[in-house]
């Protein structure tokens, strides 16, 4: 059985790009994305361990990945109604300038 | 019931109206004060003379001559404390007399008090004292007849200190204040004694009240400490308060020294009116004096007896004083409570007649007196001393005649002068008193002193050459507002006379209740002519001495010895102090006051106040203790632990830095090291 090692490389790639996205960008919506691409990143691991599984005829990665992309959408539209709200408060993006809630 | 009857109050009520209003008008407005006090007591003449007019056709008619009505002013439990007013003989008299006199001095003030500062604070107090006089007199009760009893003793006080920046007349006041204070105590004491044998203190109530015969029989009956009745008791008891207002012997030192007070004070309030409320009320509670008649009629009441030679001790007593008295005022002082003292044994020994036309002559007599002396002091610019007048008679002729007028009636010269047929009744009375033939005796030695000094006085003041002190102020006569009041008096110190005689005893058988005859044996009956040439011969005895040692040979200085001082000096010095009553009080209770006061202070100074210190210095220390145990143990820990909180929510408040990066970094940094956990820690 080959291990699917290069995809999971391109996934550790992918998440590890959305988590410096999600830690170094300031504005909310590339934060946004990034925490997507971390998710697809997730996503890639249930499709590549799914191929590469003993049974690959249950399509029980295709189903994960189905649902997480569902909920990734409804997820990105409650981020970005967030965002909205934050930008309509604060009249600014800028998460470092976001910091009401320091102790 | 007629009008005057149900609105009697309206009598005492109009000077106490004005004397209510006098504060309110503004202090320029001198006049508009005296004219409110001078009209108020005009109408209160008035009234009183429609009441007078009512008692008169009602003794004509012989009806009841006593009209009471009672109000119920408070309730007490069940019971309702009743006072009100009765209109009778007695009461119409006594207001007739002080409307009358009153409203004189008040317009003689007038003139007196016309530089005076503090003139509306005069009236002011002059009208409360007149309403409270009223008061007193219409009073159906004991107890409004006390209220009434202690405004008019405030006022005299008042009055009395009027020129309070003088520290004697402060002391004067206080003395006087006290002084009666005394015998109201034992007033109040006789009072309460009353009320609870009695169960009322109302005068006259329909036949329950306690001057009447049902409550009389029940007071006589009672028998309480050693053997006395309790009627005799509370007749004591309630004596003591008159001594007291009437300065007779033993509470007689007050009433000389009031004479520190205006001069119209003293004369309407330490002559003619208060004084006389001390006679006036043993003449009211009379039946109450004499109860023990009820039982006993051939035996004097106990109380009638003590009135008596308390009255004839008083009246020699005080007549003998003023023999040796340099200021003109204070011989008048100690001559009113020497007439007091007859008015009391006239009471005592003849009844309520006796005393109280001695009352009646007297007031006017006695306010012509000191208004007279007012006016020669007025004249001699505050000049008290008579050893430093002289020769007043040419250059103050009105005040002459007037005064020599109101001498002659006040020693009883016989028969055109009102003195000589009040002193003579009271004299007639106490010579065929049944207990004893002193009393007699004292009061006709009275009489001798009485008609010496009085000849002294005025021979001292209006005849020699004068005395005074710097020549360049001569004395003038008063004015007209001064004068007239004196003419006035004068005229009634005359006429008064008239309605007391013996052939035409009008006054008696008015108070008495009695019918009236006119008939010339009076004269006869059982000595009264010997009694009256008795008299007659020594008042002559006692001018002609007068004239004797100080008319023949005046004093040519102000320095020369008395006459009687050079014949008997001991004698004399013992008279001039009052024969040391006052120093003697002054040795034993004034001392003895002093020394309780003393070491009450010592007491409290070093007992209680070391007591009361110790313990507060006790709860002091134990308080700081526990300051201290506060501050350094209880705070300490407290602040402490306060002081770790801060700082570590300080510290910890640093994580919280409210970006959502912070956060997920730490996050991420956990995530990786749990992940290189994972991955080598089991291993290692």
């Amino acid at each position: 059985m080959t291990t699917p090692i290069s995809y999971l490389l391109l996934s550790a790639l992918l998440f590890a790009i959305g988590l410096a996205t999600a830690l170094i960008r300031r504005n909310a919506i590339l934060v946004l994305i990034g925490v997507e691409l971390m998710l697809n990143a997730a996503n890639l691991n249930f499709i590549a361990f799914w191929r590469y599984s003993p049974n690959p005829e249950a399509l029980t990665g295709v189903m994960f990945a189905l649902f997480s992309i569902g909920v990734a959408a409804a997820e990105a539209a409650v981020g970005l109604a967030l965002i909205i709200a934050v930008y309509r408060h604060f009249n600014t993006t800028d998460l470092d300038r976001i910091d009401s809630m320091r102790g | 019931m007629t009008w005057i009857v149900r609105n009697l109050w309206l009598i005492p009520a109009m000077p106490i109206l004005a004397a209510g209003l006098s504060p309110l008008v503004p202090r320029k407005r001198r006049l508009l004060t005296a004219s409110a006090a001078v009209g108020s007591m005009s109408l209160s003449l008035l009234l009183s003379l429609i009441a007078f007019a009512e008692v008169l056709r009602l003794s004509e008619q012989r009806n009841t001559t006593r009209h009471v009505f009672n109000f119920g002013w408070f309730q007490v439990g069940s019971e309702w404390l009743k006072v009100g007013w009765a209109l009778d003989p007695l009461t119409a008299v006594m207001l007739l007399m002080v409307t009358f006199v009153g409203l004189l001095i008040f317009i003689y003030s007038i003139g007196y008090m016309a530089h005076d500062d503090n003139f509306a604070r005069f009236f002011c107090f002059l009208s409360l004292f007149a309403g409270a006089m009223l008061g007193l007199v219409i009073a159906n009760s004991l107890l409004l007849l006390f209220i009434c009893w202690e405004i008019v003793g405030l006022t005299s006080y008042l009055l009395i200190g009027f020129w309070y920046q003088k520290p004697s007349a402060a002391a004067a006041a206080k003395k006087a204040f006290i002084t009666t204070r005394i015998g109201d105590l034992a007033f109040l004491l006789g009072m309460v004694w009353l009320y609870s044998q009695a169960g009322t203190l109302l005068f006259y109530d329909n036949g329950a009240g306690c001057l009447e015969h049902s409550v009389l029989i029940k007071l006589v009956a009672e028998t309480t400490i050693f053997g006395m009745a309790a009627s005799t008791g509370i007749a004591l008891l309630i004596l003591c308060g008159a001594i007291g207002k009437s300065g007779q012997v033993p509470l007689h030192v007050w009433l000389p020294d009031a004479m520190e007070g205006p001069t119209p004070v003293s004369a309407l309030i330490h002559a003619a009116t208060m004084v006389a409320a001390g006679v006036f009320l043993v003449a009211r509670v009379y039946p109450l004096m004499s109860a023990h008649g009820l039982l006993d009629l051939s035996a004097s009441a106990t109380p009638l007896k003590v009135v008596t030679w308390v009255g004839a001790i008083t009246a020699v007593f005080a007549a003998s004083i003023a023999v040796a008295q340099d200021d003109i005022k204070r011989i008048l002082a100690y001559s009113t409570v020497s007439q007091l003292g007859y008015m009391m044994l006239g009471l005592g020994v003849g009844g309520v007649a006796i005393g109280m036309f001695h009352l009646i002559t007297h007031a006017f007599f006695k306010a012509l007196l000191f208004m007279g002396a007012g006016s020669v002091i007025h004249g001699c610019h505050e000049e008290q001393n008579i050893r430093r007048m002289g020769g007043l008679r040419k250059l103050m002729p009105i005040t002459f005649a007037t005064y020599a007028i109101g001498m002659l009636a006040l020693c009883g010269f016989p028969l055109f002068f009102s003195g000589f047929w009040s002193k003579d009744a009271i004299l007639h009375a106490s010579f065929t008193w049944n207990v004893s033939r002193v009393p007699f005796y004292l009061a006709a030695f009275g009489v001798l002193l009485t008609a010496f000094y009085m000849m002294r006085q005025v021979l001292y003041v209006f005849f020699g050459k004068p005395r005074f002190e710097s020549a360049g102020t001569t004395p003038h006569e008063s004015p007209t507002v001064m004068t007239l009041p004196l003419v006035i008096l004068a005229g009634s110190s005359i006429l008064l006379g008239l309605i007391g005689t013996p052939e035409w005893e009008w006054f008696r058988a008015f108070l008495n209740d009695q019918q009236l005859r006119f008939d010339l044996r009076g004269f006869e009956e059982s000595g009264f002519l010997a009694v009256m040439l008795l008299s007659t011969a020594l008042v002559l005895i006692g001018l002609g001495i007068g004239w004797l040692l100080y008319g023949k040979k005046p004093a040519r200085t102000a320095e020369a010895p008395d006459a009687v001082e050079e014949f008997t000096p001991r004698i004399f010095n013992l008279l001039r102090n009052g024969w040391f009553v006052d120093a003697f009080y002054g040795a034993t209770f004034v001392r003895l006051i002093t020394w309780c006061s003393v070491s009450c202070d010592w007491l409290d100074r070093w007992i209680f106040s070391g007591a009361v210190q110790f313990i507060s210095s006790l709860t002091v220390g134990a308080s700081r203790l526990s300051r201290s145990t506060d501050v350094l143990v209880v705070n300490r820990v407290f602040d402490q632990s306060c002081e770790e909180a801060v700082l570590s929510g300080r510290l910890l408040s640093r994580l919280q830095g409210g970006r959502v990066q912070g956060y997920l970094r730490i996050i991420g940094i956990a995530f990786a090291g749990f992940v290189l956990f994972l991955i080598w820690g089991r291993h290692g």
